[in-house]
């Protein structure tokens, strides 16, 4: 049972069945003048309008990227580079992906500033504490459409209107977003919108990043005149077409498939915290992705629950120290206000289309003896138990 | 899976999980910031470590490495366990992953903290037991203070170091505060005059 859709989706068979041919006898390089080059060019303008339809853009506002973490950079440095006559401050939220932190990071190093807006207790930014964070010298403000980690759904609708009004650029890094809710380009306000296509039944290393008409972005590899001179290189080809067919199987599926995945979601958030002491859900209880449910165990940590539900061919994510490679804490959870020990139990399920009611009522049935097993084995729960007893 | 097979095999049957309430010696290493705690509890008998508990918040790694030490240090006496080292452990798990050698790989010395802690326990003992023999030995005498075991010298009436008078409890014969309304030994009320 694969409960890990924020690490990756399965490929869509249509999609794998559109990407075949560019894999096998349409090997074409799209910028060669012969057919066989034609053909793949138009293969991958088809997929440029699809990708495009799904955030209701125009063709000519979405760049091909290799992952998710790329568009980030690719907005990030490509803006700081672009603009820095204008300015060298950019804000971002403090539960960003590590792709827009670490650019960041990169970008301190020479002479960028960066503001870091907080979150609340559920995640949310305040768009009021972005409007306080501008200044004169913002040219960015970068806040995510969704955190993968914790599902909330941020209010960028309304950030993008206070980056407007004080004429500063707005990018959503919607990699967890799109394609598993509704996301419109318009309606949103932004200027740039980073999503990857392993996040909507898409193949991995197939990305893109929208960005509105004549807004100015450095490029990020230098070449030939593949993606508007922006970003050189031969294409990706048949991960693009399958980009493309993800991305209009995503329009035309989206409703259902959130219809059929929510309220098996919501049974976890509704069954767990009732079968299990001391378990809480994180993130935002309404403004949250369809398909997520991540809470924190306390007591325990992620990685136990983790290999155990694997055990039982379960998978699923946590935001544990152990389980990252860093073996830090989650930025997110820690922002959020958890503390060390609570941020080690978090756990994630993130569902995809083929999970049955009958897997929920499995996993709602397995998963808390796990939990029970590994508090046995905890000190700090021997100790809550016995203050419990006083 | 990124574990090697005898770290899956402990983690997912650990040996020796649990509290020893009446431990001779307890050791804890870790915290939950850097994500691993471990608690080891141990029971001596003739030098010898005759069981060993452990509890320990952590990831897979961590929980494998409690296990392993519990195992290996079962049975043998305090100086053998002492020689048991974090390193030895990893390699008796067939490996650790590279990341998680520093922080999950706590065990040898959570273990040779509970030895530690009934080395102190010992001496201790064997101080207090001094100390009460001598204590047998003066209050035999009858000449010391029950508020600060100082020694009395001019009996049952004052002590200088605590400076309590002091007067014989007609109840149970010891020596109390002269001062108070109970005795300080079996609470009787002290008719005062």
């Amino acid at each position: 049972m694969y409960l890990d859709h924020i690490a990756a989706t399965p490929l869509h068979p249509k999609a794998l069945e559109a990407m075949l041919p560019y894999l096998k006898e349409n090997f074409g390089n799209p910028q060669s003048l012969h057919s066989a080059g034609q053909e793949a060019l138009s293969a991958v303008e088809e997929a440029r309008e699809k990708v495009a339809s799904l955030v209701n853009a125009s063709e000519s506002e979405i760049i091909f990227t290799s992952s998710g973490s790329e568009s980030n950079n690719f907005v990030l440095k490509g803006m700081a580079l672009a603009l820095r006559d204008k300015g060298k401050h950019m804000v971002l939220s403090a539960i960003e992906h590590q792709s827009i932190l670490q650019s960041a990071k990169s970008l301190e190093k020479l002479g960028f500033q960066f503001s870091s807006v907080p979150v609340d207790k559920y995640g949310l930014v305040n768009p009021e504490d972005v409007k306080r964070a501008i200044t004169k010298e913002t040219v960015l403000v970068s806040v995510m459409l969704a955190n993968s980690e914790v599902g909330t759904i941020e209010p960028v609708a309304e950030i993008a209107k206070v980056c407007h009004s004080t004429n500063v650029l707005f990018h959503t890094d919607a990699v967890a977003a799109v394609g598993n809710i509704p996301v419109d380009i318009k309606q949103l306000g932004v200027d740039a919108l980073s999503l990857a296509g392993d996040q909507f039944y898409g193949p991995k290393g197939s990305a893109a990043l929208f960005l509105k008409k004549g807004t100015r972005l450095f490029p990020f590899i230098d070449g030939g005149i593949q993606e508007g001179g922006r970003r050189a290189g031969t294409e990706n080809v048949a991960g693009i077409v399958g980009l493309g067919k993800a991305a209009e199987m995503a329009k035309i599926e989206l409703e259902n498939r959130i219809q059929k995945i929510k309220p098996l979601r919501d049974r976890l958030i509704e069954r767990f915290p009732q079968k299990v002491e001391r378990l809480f859900l994180t993130g935002h209880p309404g403004k949250r992705l369809p398909h997520h449910a991540s809470f924190v165990v306390e007591f325990i940590e992620g990685e136990g629950m983790l290999l155990n539900l694997d055990m039982k061919g379960i998978a699923v994510s946590s935001g544990s120290a152990c389980t990252s490679r860093a073996l830090k804490a989650s930025h997110v959870l820690l922002a959020m206000g958890f503390d060390h020990a609570l941020a080690q139990g978090s756990i994630v399920f993130s569902l995809i289309e083929e999970i049955t009611p009958e897997d929920i009522e499995y996993l709602l049935e397995v998963f808390p003896p796990i939990i029970e097993r590994l508090r046995k084995m905890s000190p700090l729960y021997t100790k809550y138990l016995e203050e419990k007893k006083k | 899976m990124i574990y090697s097979e005898k770290v899956m095999e402990h983690f997912q049957n650990p040996r020796n999980v649990g509290v020893i309430p009446d431990a001779d010696g307890v050791g804890e290493v870790g915290n939950p910031v850097c994500g691993d705690m471990m608690t080891f509890y141990i029971k001596v008998k003739d030098n010898q470590l005759v069981d060993i508990k452990f509890q320990t918040f952590g990831c897979g790694a961590a929980i494998a490495v409690s296990s392993m030490v519990s195992e290996m240090a079962m049975g043998k006496t305090l100086e053998e366990a002492e020689q048991i080292t974090n390193k030895s452990v990893a390699e008796k798990l067939g490996g650790l992953p590279k990341n998680k050698l520093h922080c999950s790989n706590l065990g040898a010395d959570a273990l040779h903290k509970a030895i530690e802690d009934y080395r102190q326990k010992q001496s201790a003992a064997q101080k207090e037991k001094a100390k009460e023999t001598t204590e047998a030995a003066a209050s035999e005498e009858g000449c010391c203070c029950p508020y600060c075991e100082g020694p009395l010298e001019d009996l049952e009436s004052y002590c200088t170091k605590c400076q309590v008078e002091l007067e014989e409890c007609p109840e149970c014969g010891k020596l109390t505060n002269k001062h108070e309304e109970k005795c300080a030994h079996c609470g009787a009320e002290i008719a005062k005059q």
